[in-house]
């Protein structure tokens, strides 16, 4: 068994605004082996992008990191000083976010955003910064890397300056990417094209990956594992073919139910009635229980359930769980 | 679903004009061709879809439909009348009496709703300018409209910011049925919402046409909410048509090169999905100087022939409503 990268526990990022203490991420828990793909995938407000910008200690005011731990490779990243992290970032971990138009610095050319990411992580002279930044470019698959290179982001197409952040993300070889969201902003086909060069890169370059997505198409096929976020709360957690073939959380069923599907036609969508809770205001008890079609009042309402191991590598956060799984539709489906 | 036609655009056109900086020098330097040649009919109580990536000229045609954006040419007939000329007319009466029959809904209901007035202002509004409902009827109207969209009566006078997502699409949903309209145009109503409260969305639309016999043209990029709503679908690239058949039709055997490469990059929730994806080498090209001939070439990967490069194929039917533009179709 390979060695856990990034063990999250508990994790606790508030943000204090005027109308009270906004809880995006209560209590999540995550880990990622080396090499590994684990998808984040959530709603928007789920906590996922806060999660993965806590990680690297980026997240923007008035947001605090409250409480848990975020160990990678073992050592405490919540306990290191500011001059450390500042060395950590994009060396050792890397972030994409998701809308390339507005992550790349749009008066400065693509030669100079990248030069600048690998002289402060590397001794290297600027002339050799320029030679590793082209390299890069043709690792992302651009073609004309050395005419490409003195572009603006502005002269170039949403696809392409996705790649580039994907190369600056690179440019310091680092063992874990955050990839927020990556293909978010970009249509199917250029989205097909990005996936494919995610997974190729990672392969190649044997790092792993948080992928963050709402769309269980995208993760399906690039994840090893998966983990749903619901209200800043894990709800399940197993490899990527237990979410699809046995999911037991019921937001997670729900989730999947939900999307119209191309290879099955019905007549009507499953609804999951009423809308994601406001995080200030939070439901008492489990936070899916308002919109859970298994919701049993006493028991649901009263606690938060934690999540628990249902099977090997299958954790679930839903105390009707088992019970769940006795009579599940998706036994079966798919295999 | 009768062959009646409610909607009929033929040869429509819609170039948007570059101009050069500058107030008195201003010359026009070049058209982007938006929309080059779109020619569809929507029959009475379908849901036609309209699909393609961003730039293509989806909301432009739909928008040219409603004269929100005048036609560069080409004619559009509603119930057999031509559309774009009343528009163009200083007939007000006319103007309205169409635009009743016609209604859109935008993408984005956080844009699309007037944050400074409350939902009974926002749904009333469309009687006001009709005045197709006397007015001691307008509150009856009102709560009726709003249980029809799933919505409660106290829900009236509250202000759009009140609202999630999916209840303010709701609002923009009552507020175009407020005036009986035959024809929805729905332009990427569930894209700006959660996934889980698409379906939602989804579900009401799809009860609406049924007991309202409402037809839809339906705008989206995403090919698994269109597949799930749309009868017919008409496949964008570029400004033209490539391809226009049945839901089952096309999703099932998809003839032109740029539909199959679109169909098979969706992502399919299944991890042991066996999908043979078809990459497309590039993107899309620029709408100011489209390629002369297929605009779908420089991305092709059919045998190419040499016509490709020079000709623009016309969409020609191939059998059951199934029609395609592409050069090398009809000899394979």
């Amino acid at each position: 068994m390979t060695k856990e990268l990034l063990e999250i526990d508990n994790l606790k990022t508030y943000f204090y605004t005027w109308a009270g203490v906004v809880k995006a991420v209560d209590g999540v828990s995550l880990r990622v082996k080396e090499g590994e793909t684990l998808g984040l995938v959530g709603e928007s407000g789920s906590g996922k992008s806060v999660t993965a910008l806590s990680t690297l200690r980026i997240v923007p005011r008035p947001g605090k990191i409250v409480g848990g731990s975020i160990l990678y490779r073992g050592e405490s990243l919540l306990e290191k000083e500011e001059s450390e992290m500042q060395k950590f970032r994009g060396k050792e971990v890397s972030y994409v976010f998701q809308d390339p138009s507005t992550s790349l610095n749009p008066v400065f050319t693509i030669a100079s955003q990248l030069v600048e990411v690998i002289q402060r992580h590397q001794n290297v002279t600027k002339q050799g910064a320029l030679e590793k930044a082209i390299e890069l470019l043709k690792l992302v698959e651009i073609p004309d890397p050395d005419v490409k290179i003195w572009n603006y982001p502005h002269q170039l197409s949403g696809g392409m300056k996705q790649r580039i952040a994907v190369a600056r993300a690179l440019s310091c070889q680092p063992s874990l990417l955050l990839a927020d969201e990556p293909t978010t902003a970009l249509d199917v086909t250029i989205q097909a094209q990005i996936l494919d060069l995610l997974k190729n890169l990672k392969q190649k370059l044997g790092m792993a990956m948080i992928l963050i997505t709402h769309d269980m198409g995208v993760v399906a096929g690039v994840a090893d594992r998966i983990t749903v976020l619901y209200a800043g709360r894990v709800c399940e957690s197993a490899s990527t073919r237990t979410i699809f073939q046995n999911p037991l959380h019921p937001y997670t069923r729900a989730l999947l139910e939900a999307v119209p599907s191309l290879a099955l036609k019905r007549d009507k969508l499953k609804v999951i009635p009423g809308a994601i809770p406001n995080l200030i205001e939070l439901p008492s008890g489990c936070r899916f229980n308002p919109r859970c079609e298994f919701a049993k009042k006493g028991v649901c309402t009263m606690e938060m359930p934690d999540l628990e191991e249902i099977e090997p590598e299958h954790y679930v956060a839903c105390v009707r769980a088992r019970e769940i799984e006795a009579e599940s539709p998706f036994r079966g489906l798919s295999q | 679903m009768s062959n009646d036609v409610v909607l009929e655009v033929k040869n429509l056109v819609k170039h948007f004009p570059i101009t050069s900086r500058g107030v008195l020098t201003k010359k026009q330097v070049g058209v982007v061709h938006a929309v080059d040649g779109v020619s569809f009919s929507v029959r009475r109580g379908e849901t036609f879809g309209l699909v393609g990536e961003s730039g293509c000229g989806k909301t432009t045609t739909a928008r040219t439909i409603l004269s929100l954006d005048v036609p560069t040419s080409g004619e559009i007939f509603f119930d057999g009348q031509e559309v774009s000329s009343v528009f163009k007319s200083k007939d007000k009466a006319a103007i309205l009496k169409l635009r009743r029959k016609m209604q859109y809904v935008f993408q984005n209901p956080y844009a699309s709703l007037d944050p400074r007035m409350t939902v009974s202002d926002i749904i009333m509004e469309p009687l006001l300018i009709h005045g197709h409902v006397s007015k001691d009827k307008w509150q009856d109207r009102l709560y009726e409209l709003l249980r029809l969209v799933g919505l409660e009566e106290y829900h009236a006078e509250r202000y759009p910011h009140e609202f999630s997502g999916g209840q303010r699409q709701r609002i923009c949903i009552a507020r175009a049925l407020a005036v009986e309209p035959e024809l929805l145009i729905a332009d990427e109503p569930v894209a700006s919402l959660d996934v889980s409260v698409r379906a939602q969305i989804l579900n009401l639309l799809q009860e609406l046409q049924q007991k309202f016999k409402i037809t839809y043209l339906y705008i989206s990029h995403d090919l698994s909410t269109v597949r799930h709503i749309c009868h017919r679908i008409a496949v964008m690239y570029l400004g033209k048509f490539v391809e226009i058949a049945d839901t089952n039709d096309l999703f099932e055997s998809p003839l032109h090169p740029y539909t199959q490469a679109l169909l098979s990059s969706i992502p399919v929730p299944d991890p042991d999905a066996k999908i043979g994806r078809i990459m497309l080498p590039g993107e899309v090209p620029s709408p100011i100087n489209p390629p002369a001939g297929c605009r779908f070439e420089p991305r092709c990967i059919f045998n190419k022939e040499h016509k490709c490069v020079h000709e623009a194929p016309e969409l020609l039917d191939v059998g059951n409503g199934h029609f395609v533009a592409c050069g090398s179709i009809p000899r394979r």
